[in-house]
């Protein structure tokens, strides 16, 4: 191995499932080998058989549906206030003055501490959890789209300047294209804290969602339940990533070349 | 006529944590005439850039004043294209919108704005490459493409503050010949700075000799040398001649500087 050296597509793919595949052969010797009870962790293979259940018998389906929703939701709207006020922010400094120890300090409140006082309300509907998942990550955006903006090359702007370029312009076709990838990027990482939110919003008073069903099993000691349910946020996860990185390399070609 | 005036222009930068302020120009008067193609030869350090810089009007001058066509400078514009030493082209652009960056932000109509970026191309040789993004140009692509994108906007003047540093000694000389010909075409008003004696006396009409830090202008020599100019002028004993002369005056100044570092 010679540092930073690339490796090629087909042994990153081996690699990387090979590292899954150890993972598990682990798991199933910890239970199947009689090493762990099943009381506390479930083998591989009834975790299977309770997903397939799940799926089949008890509209997990729908649970993941939900969940996916209340995900999507949430970010969705905190990233359409956080995106536009991020730009503004890192491109106009009082606006950054006026703003930026607010976010500093929200960024800090914990998002599952508002739980119980947004049941208060919003009640124990969709809002509220929308409402959890909205604060845990419109704060995060807002703050490292304004660093991100904030730190546009400088002599790029004044090239532009020196073009003609106005304030108008200077926003709309240099720091917004500019720091467009880094923007792609925030939010990817932040879709992956919002799942942490979402399912801390399902444990408490809710009906349905992967996170309800979760605790749920808890009282019947499912753990092949509950562990299915944690692997397919995982799978989702990893699902949405590989979608936006896809996404990314299309829209910005420039970035990678 | 005179394009640009320069009076008593100075820039002082305030000491960093308390330390002594920076004169990085000492109070300077310079005229360039119409159409005159100006080099501007100095040390490093020695405030050739933050003069082109206050002309372009990314920096404001701590007194004194410039005035372009008679009126006073006071904040960057179309009006003065520059070509800084990094390569400054927008990496989400292609090589087509890169130079037709500067007629988009003034409104051009879309079909003149065509038409410029592919008489641009073909003038610097980039036929063919139009769809490229910046990254994958060599730098000297890079740098000839920066300069179209601001002759494209056809700027009363053009500043380019040592555009060619960065690149081998081969591409720098075609470089310069490829500017030297716009140059003779178009005989638009340029202000180059450089390090470099040879490429000051090719290009230049006119050759200004800044002293070491702070920066004033302590020569001008003008450059009789005829045009259209070929490479080979500068085997010339004319040539070797002026280098000779600008080599002494830069000398003196190169040793003053090192001394103070
Ligand atoms: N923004 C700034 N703040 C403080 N000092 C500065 C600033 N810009 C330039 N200086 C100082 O002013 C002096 C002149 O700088 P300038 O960049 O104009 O030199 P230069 O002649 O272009 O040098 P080079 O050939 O290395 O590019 C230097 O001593 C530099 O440290
Ligand atoms: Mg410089």
């Amino acid at each position: 191995m010679t540092p930073l050296a690339p490796v090629s597509n087909s042994a990153r793919v081996l690699l990387g499932i090979s590292f899954f595949v150890l993972f598990i052969a682990l798991w199933a010797l910890a239970t199947l080998g009689g090493f762990v009870s099943k009381t506390f962790l479930a083998d591989p293979l009834t975790m299977l058989a309770d997903g397939w259940s799940l799926l089949t018998q008890h509209g997990f389906l729908t649970d993941i549906g939900v969940t996916i929703w209340r995900v999507v939701g949430g970010f969705v709207l905190a990233a359409l206030v956080a995106v536009p006020l991020g730009i503004l922010m890192g491109t106009f400094k009082p606006i950054e003055a006026l703003l930026e120890p607010f976010v500093s300090f929200a960024r800090y409140l914990p998002a599952s501490a508002f739980i119980p006082l947004l049941i208060l309300w919003a009640g124990i509907g969709e809002m509220q959890k929308l409402l959890v998942i909205f604060i845990g990550s419109v704060f995060q955006i807002i703050l490292m789209v304004a660093v991100t903006v904030g730190s546009v090359r400088r002599d790029l702007v004044e090239a532009a300047v020196t073009l003609g370029a106005r304030n108008r312009g200077i926003v709309l076709r240099v720091l917004i294209p500019s720091s467009a990838p880094a923007v792609a990027e925030i939010l990817r990482l932040v879709l992956g804290w919002a799942w942490t939110y979402v399912i801390v919003a399902e444990l408490i008073g809710s009906s349905s969602g992967i996170g309800h069903m979760i605790i749920d099993s808890q009282a019947l000691l499912a753990t092949g339940q509950m562990i299915f349910g944690i692997i397919v946020i995982g799978v989702i996860g990893l699902i949405s990533d590989f979608l936006f990185k896809a996404a990314n390399r299309r829209l910005f070609p420039w970035s990678l070349a | 006529m005179n394009k640009l005036v320069i009076e008593n222009l100075s820039r002082v930068f305030p000491g960093v944590r308390g330390g002594e302020p920076t004169r990085a120009l000492e109070p300077t008067s310079l005229a360039v005439a119409e159409n005159d193609f100006v080099t501007i030869l100095g040390p490093s350090g020695c405030g050739k850039s933050t003069l082109l810089r206050l002309v372009a009007g990314l920096d404001t001058p701590t007194a004194g004043r410039i005035l372009l066509d008679g009126r006073p400078v006071t904040g960057p514009g179309a009006d003065r294209g520059m070509v800084f030493q990094s390569y400054t082209l927008f990496p989400w652009l292609t090589i087509a919108d890169n130079i037709a960056f500067g007629l988009r932000e003034r409104g051009v109509a879309p079909a003149e704005r065509d038409k410029a970026v592919e008489e641009w191309l073909g003038r610097i040789g980039l036929k063919g490459f139009e769809r490229h993004y910046p990254k994958q140009l060599s730098g000297g692509m890079q740098q000839r493409t920066a300069i179209a994108r601001a002759l494209a906007n056809d700027p009363a003047i053009l500043l380019l503050d040592e555009p060619f540093g960065a690149l081998d000694n081969q591409t720098r000389a075609l470089m310069q010949e490829l500017l030297l010909g716009i140059w003779e075409r178009t005989h638009k008003t340029i202000l180059f700075v450089t390090h470099d004696i040879e490429e000051a006396i090719f290009l230049a009409s006119r050759v200004l000799v800044m002293s070491a830090r702070p920066g004033r202008i302590k020569a001008d020599v003008a450059v009789d040398l005829p045009h259209p100019r070929h490479y080979t002028v500068k085997t010339s004993p004319e040539f070797s001649a002026l280098k000779a002369r600008l080599t002494e005056e830069i000398r003196a100044e190169a040793v003053l500087a090192a001394a103070e570092h």
